[in-house]
């Protein structure tokens, strides 16, 4: 799949949240063809803390406005840069890297498909609800936060399937965390997508594993180049270490290492 | 337009422009953002004669204007080389070199020798400065006793260009210049990465994997000039200039330092086609200064 090394101009940059921001992108031409899971390496100007560009996962494709979305969590310097933007500002992005979600091609449309999403990890799974949505899916989410504010974009959720969310301190959904949700007593669905905190989806696959559901997570491993080339995101699996920003960032837990 | 061409050895490049082994993978991976026959080589993954897993995850830590790496050589053999990489990159048109290391002398010999029967690999660059493995690497760059030894010995079965790429953590860079050169090495790279370390304070732990690690990007010009400087001074083969460089500008300082030709390492995850735009600015330079040639450029700084 060709990689573009491109200039993008801000269409809007929305502070959702005094720690998030969503950073919306457009050109003159169509955007490319890119898949849920996938991500971009963003170039942060400006900041003399921040040397390597910024790896900040798709989190939606909106083809009628012609529009990239980046859901960005403020950590640092740089990310504190990227919600700094103002609209017509231009951007360089390295873009579409990594692989994608695996996505049923069934006519089953039936399938119960769960993803679970938690903190800036709900990001990737608003593009993977809607191209699910798009197929004719009727996606569950599970999305977990610390409080009600901080549960991002629900309004977006809502319009790809049904959500359910848990916050830690009870101000929505069920209290607690995405693991103890009581819809995962069910135990029926086909297919559990993830990403989020290592130590949540360490649970989502000890889970997953338990009652033999097929499950991918995207992993968030520390990248310097973001297309194969300086080895340095590597997550060890049983066919030993793969480059997460190009053999992943989805990956079949199958395949992984993990001490549940 | 002026005369680009350089010659390391019998290594002829059409520009001095190339990128560092470990940062450009085998330069395929680049193809998407520019036409990379136009820069005069690519040195690709340092490759060993076995599988290396190379070392556990963390193996990267940002710094001011560069990078810590602790990758350890991770690289599928030299066996795999030749049977999965070199048919896909024998035809790109400009030197592709092997960046060979190893934990023993056997090793180092072992590979240069399966590299010498390829057709299409006109050069390899002798890694005895890698920082991040436990046995070799760094080990046998950092004495000038065993970096003779071990340049001697691959002389002895590899026929084409051999470069050593030479590491900065020694008292004196240019004595081991100097015994690599009399050990048969054709020319000499520099810098290999400078041995660092990060500490994460809130968790009161080391970064890295290995606890130390590689420094390289702009972090790390100036040492790398000076050391290009001094080592030009001492050698008589041709020195490949590299650490920091991330524009025309570096290159040209590295040329007027003495290099004959540079590489481009870690710029290249900042920006993939950094080294097509700084054979455009150095030729720019030459046209500006009225210089024929850029080798009428090579270690011609004024001092006094």
């Amino acid at each position: 799949m060709k990689k573009y090394l491109t200039d993008l101009v801000v269409s809007s940059n929305e502070r959702l949240h005094p720690n998030y921001c969503l950073l919306r992108l457009t050109q003159n031409v169509p955007l490319p063809e890119m898949f849920p899971g996938q991500f971009v390496e963003i170039k942060v100007e400006n900041s003399p803390a921040t040397f390597l560009r910024r790896p900040i996962s798709i989190n939606y494709v909106d083809r009628i406005k012609n529009e990239l979305w980046l859901l960005i969590q403020i950590v640092g310097d740089g990310t504190r840069k990227l919600s700094e933007l103002k609209e017509g500002d231009i951007v360089n992005l390295i873009y579409p890297l990594g692989n994608s979600f695996s996505i049923f091609d069934s006519q089953d449309k039936d399938k119960k498909l769960l993803l679970i999403g938690g903190g800036v990890g709900t990001a990737p799974m608003l593009f993977l609800g809607s191209k699910l949505k798009t197929l004719g899916y009727s996606p569950i989410f599970l999305l977990g936060a610390r409080t009600s504010s901080d549960l991002l974009q629900l309004e977006m959720f809502l319009q790809f399937g049904t959500v359910y969310t848990t916050t830690e301190d009870g101000s929505q959904g069920e209290k607690g965390y995405v693991t103890n949700h009581s819809i995962l007593k069910k135990r029926d669905f086909d297919m559990i997508y993830t990403c989020g905190p290592k130590p949540m989806m360490v649970s989502v696959v000890n889970y997953a594993k338990q009652i033999g559901i097929s499950c991918e997570v995207s992993l968030e491993n520390t990248m310097a180049c973001g297309i194969g080339a300086c080895l340095c995101c590597v997550e060890n699996t049983i066919e030993g270490h793969i480059c997460v920003c190009k053999e992943g960032p989805v990956v079949n837990i199958q395949k992984l290492t993990w001490q549940i | 337009m002026a005369n680009l061409n350089v010659n390391i050895g019998n290594l002829q490049l059409k520009n001095p422009v190339m990128t560092a082994s470990g940062t450009f993978g085998y330069g395929l991976e680049f193809s998407d953002f520019f036409d990379i026959s136009k820069i005069g080589g690519i040195f690709v993954k340092g490759t060993t004669i076995h599988h290396r897993e190379g070392n556990f995850y963390p193996r990267m830590a940002e710094t001011p204007s560069g990078m810590l790496n602790a990758v350890g050589l991770q690289n599928k053999g030299v066996d795999y080389f030749i049977s999965d990489i070199y048919p896909q990159i024998k035809d790109i048109d400009t030197n592709m070199i092997v960046n060979v290391s190893g934990s023993t002398i056997e090793d180092y010999i072992a590979c240069a020798e399966k590299v010498n029967d390829l057709p299409q690999i006109p050069a390899i660059e002798l890694n005895i400065s890698c920082p991040n493995v436990k046995k070799g690497g760094m080990a046998f760059g950092t004495n000038c006793q065993s970096a003779a030894e071990v340049v001697a010995a691959v002389r002895k079965v590899y026929h084409k260009t051999l470069i050593v790429k030479l590491s900065p953590n020694v008292t004196d860079i240019t004595e081991i210049a100097r015994s690599v050169e009399s050990a048969g090495a054709d020319a000499v790279s520099l810098i290999n990465t400078l041995l660092g370390m990060a500490i994460d304070a809130e968790k009161r732990k080391p970064i890295l994997s290995t606890i130390t690690g590689g420094l390289s990007g702009p972090c790390v010009k100036p040492v790398a000039l000076r050391m290009v400087w001094q080592t030009a001074k001492a050698v008589k083969i041709p020195v490949i200039g590299l650490g920091g460089i991330s524009n025309w500008k570096d290159a040209i300082e590295f040329i007027l330092a003495g290099a004959t030709a540079i590489q481009i390492g870690t710029y290249n995850f900042i920006d993939p086609t950094i080294s097509v735009k700084v054979v455009d600015g150095i030729n720019e330079y030459l046209d500006r200064h009225s210089f024929a040639s850029v080798k009428d450029l090579i270690g011609v700084l004024e001092c006094n």
